[in-house]
């Protein structure tokens, strides 16, 4: 089934490599993922859905927990999120077929961002399965290029983020458990 | 106050300040500033004669004591060598720092001589890496690499330096803080939970103890003792828990698994509670993992909340140091006294029931009249070491019986690779523990393979002066691969033939120490007390009954108490 997870991360050097090298070392498939600077030009939003079985889904949220570079994973699958992904679509059109085009893309919500009298550019947001309708419609109308984003997520409960604080050089040497946080 | 110095001379500073004594590493173009720096410096390097075993060494040095072994390498081979190193401390969670060289930064992507992407190789080898481009990152990230190994689930870190980092000119300011905002380790367990595993431990008419290598990370032997101890709870060390709870103690049944005892299979089998601490319940362990443990509840405390419902959904999950878990754990059951008797009444059943497993198939020094057997030379070495010898252990069958026949009355005596089984492992890794522990007796038990893997550090062991005592249990073949060709592919024997081995007597002489060849049984016990009382290193070629077999064995697949118990007839192979 499809996971869709929300990772806060340290926007370092290597950062997406960690997470793309790790989903694909424990065998999970990539559906999409996108990646885009915070509010805080230090770290990163990466939306990423992959495809896993159910019983896995906590596996995956605690391996990119423990990824050093991830302030936060969280699975927002089954908790209330919303999930938008962007759709271009290049449509070649017929005379006949032009307002017909119009009128579905007005149906779905799609915005024409360039016609021409070959066709038209066809830009559409909305859930992933929305677009997906959409561009089957598009499709039954002649030949179309798609080009979709992946999917972008916010969970609409916010979590609470916890940073670990600062420690003295050499804490280290107490033990694996020297370090005291906060669960 | 700051004070003005190179890259590498900071690097050396921040390790000293972390308590490096020791570095095993391999120079080259890359790490000439920093080998310049350290050729005034109280930091002891140790010269190795292949990266890997520089990797394998500081292994060594951190199993044997807990602390952080440190290695070095060149930029491109030289750090692409130490890889196997890497994932093998990171399979067994230990504690490394590896050092590598990078081409200057203005040359990175260039594909310079000697350059190798070694941030992106090193990735999934390591629990966390860096690439310094700038100097004034090196100080925090040469600490971070340290604390990062250090806690938590303990494992490598490596951190890649340019030339042109070691070279430049700063001002040093030591490091007060680390900001890791994203590291997150939970050491003190749900108090909860914790409550929860007491009631279930109380509850339990058929307990076990499952424990691993977490035991010997967290130093929480004494707290495990006194667990069995309050509870009378039998215990099973794992392969990397051997010395955990002490081979003599009398609540040790022995090792689980694959090579482990019929009575610990059994008593995991059998079980109504595992107990299971610092493990991960690992293939080798559970074998068919459907049919591991089928009428146990399940209580797992390890330190790494992704290993808790990995393989296998425990009943009541405990995310913690083991050390303190155990604790507060031994508290609450001190606190609230004897169980009822019915509970008692089971306990003294199940008990019975262990011994008779471990009176119906021991683990046996099997002797021969003729002929060395494995479990004789491991039964000799047992009686020298009696438990307080430090055993480094290369890769195959010697591995198991050594496992199966030494006993181990400390943690950090046993080293081995457990994770990642890397033959060439047994010598380096000894020579880590000796540097480490000067005043320890430490024996290296190699096979004739693995042997052949590391002949070049026998030029280290004498460098370093370490009276290390190699012994080689030489069966002619590589002894474990063999042994599934003859059970599983009709004795076809295919690539496993070790045949001119070098005259030990001969190879040792060459290196300027003691060496000697025994194939009778009665010079066995000899030959090793002069091979323990020689004040140098010693290399003692045991000559062993080719043809024997590792029993009991769970065959892949099985279930743990489906063992073969010895030889049985071959099995074809279906088409």
């Amino acid at each position: 089934m499809l996971q869709v997870i929300s990772l806060l991360l340290e926007n370092k050097p290597g950062a997406l490599m960690r997470v793309t090298g790790l989903l694909t070392q424990r065998g999970y498939n990539i559906e999409s993922l996108t990646v885009a600077r915070t509010l805080d030009p230090e770290l990163s939003r990466m939306t990423i859905v992959v495809d896993v079985e159910a019983a896995q889904r906590q596996q995956v949220i605690k391996q990119m927990n423990k990824l050093i570079n991830v302030l936060q994973a969280v699975d927002l699958t089954e908790s209330p999120a919303v999930v938008r992904e962007l759709v271009l679509v290049r449509i070649r059109t017929q005379q006949e077929t032009r307002t017909a085009v119009l009128k579905e893309a007005e149906i779905f919500g799609g915005r024409v961002v360039d016609s021409s009298t070959d066709g038209f550019a066809i830009e559409m947001t909305g859930d992933p399965e929305k677009l997906g309708e959409f561009v089957d419609v598009m499709r039954s109308y002649g030949e179309i290029e798609v080009i979709r984003s992946g999917a972008i997520a916010i969970a609409l409960e916010a979590k609470k983020l916890k940073l670990q604080p600062p420690v003295e050089p050499g804490a280290g040497s107490r033990g694996p458990g020297a370090r005291e946080v906060t669960v | 106050m700051t004070t003005l110095m190179s890259g590498a001379r900071m690097l050396l500073e921040c390790l000293a300040r972390e308590g490096v004594d020791c570095i095993f590493g391999y120079p080259g173009g890359v790490t000439l500033p920093l080998y310049d720096v350290l050729y005034e410096h109280h930091i002891r390097h140790v010269l190795v004669r292949h990266e890997e075993n520089a990797a394998f060494a500081a292994e060594g040095y951190a199993r044997a004591t807990g602390k952080v072994g440190v290695c070095c390498a060149t930029s491109g081979p030289g750090a692409t060598n130490l890889t196997t190193g890497l994932v093998d401390a990171m399979m067994d969670s230990i504690p490394i720092v590896a050092l590598t060289g990078q081409v200057s930064t203005k040359l990175i992507g260039s594909d310079a001589f000697q350059e190798a992407d070694t941030f992106g190789i090193t990735r999934p080898c390591t629990k966390h890496n860096y690439l310094v481009k700038r100097l004034e990152d090196l100080p925090s990230t040469i600490h971070e690499a340290f604390y990062v190994a250090a806690t938590g689930r303990p494992g490598p870190v490596l951190v890649d330096i340019p030339k042109d980092v070691f070279q430049a000119q700063g001002h040093y300011q030591p490091v007060t803080a680390i900001h890791l905002p994203g590291y997150k380790v939970f050491t003190e367990g749900h108090t909860g939970q914790i409550r929860r595993a007491a009631q279930l431990i109380q509850e339990s008419e058929r307990p076990l103890v499952y424990a691993g290598g977490g035991i010997v990370a967290a130093g929480a032997a004494g707290e495990l003792r006194q667990f069995v101890e309050l509870t009378d709870t039998p215990a099973v060390n794992t392969l990397m828990g051997l010395g955990g709870l002490a081979s003599r103690h009398p609540n040790f049944i022995s090792m689980p698994g694959m090579h482990g005892s019929y009575a610990a299979n059994m008593a995991m089998t059998n079980a109504d509670l595992l107990i299971a601490l610092g493990v991960r319940f690992d293939d080798r362990v559970t074998g068919r993992l459907a049919a591991f443990a089928p009428h146990a509840k399940v209580i797992h405390v390890d330190i790494d909340p992704a290993e808790i419902g990995k393989n296998r959904a425990p009943d009541v999950p405990i995310v913690g140091d083991v050390k303190r878990v155990l604790a507060k754990l031994n508290k609450l059951l001190a606190e609230s006294g004897a169980g009822d008797e019915r509970v008692a009444a089971a306990r003294r059943a199940w008990w019975n029931k262990i011994r008779g497993w471990k009176a119906e198939h021991p683990l046996e020094v099997v002797k021969s009249d003729s002929e060395i057997k494995p479990q004789h030379l491991m039964g000799e070495i047992d009686r020298l070491s009696g438990g307080d010898a430090v055993v480094s252990s290369d890769v195959g069958q010697h591995q198991m019986w050594a496992a199966q026949l030494i006993r181990f009355n400390e943690p950090r005596l046993w080293l081995n690779s457990g994770g990642l089984g890397s033959m060439g492992f047994g010598l380096p890794a000894a020579i880590g523990a000796q540097m480490a522990r000067p005043d320890k007796l430490v024996f290296a038990i190699l096979g004739d393979g693995g042997f052949q893997m590391s002949i070049p550090e026998l030029s280290t062991v004498v460098s370093c002066g370490l009276p290390v005592k190699i012994v080689v249990m030489n069966n002619g073949y590589l002894g474990m691969v063999r042994q599934w060709q003859t059970l599983f592919y009709n004795n076809r024997l295919s690539g496993v033939t070790l045949d001119a081995f070098p005259d030990a007597e001969k190879l040792a002489a060459a290196y300027g120490f003691k060496g000697k060849t025994v194939e009778k049984p009665w010079e066995l016990a000899g030959a090793l007390e002069e091979a323990v009382n020689e004040p140098g290193p010693y290399l003692l070629n045991v000559k062993v009954t080719p043809e024997e077999c590792v029993y009991p064995m769970v065959p892949a697949g099985g279930a743990i108490n489906e063992m073969v118990l010895g030889p049985p007839q071959p099995v074809a192979v279906p088409k």
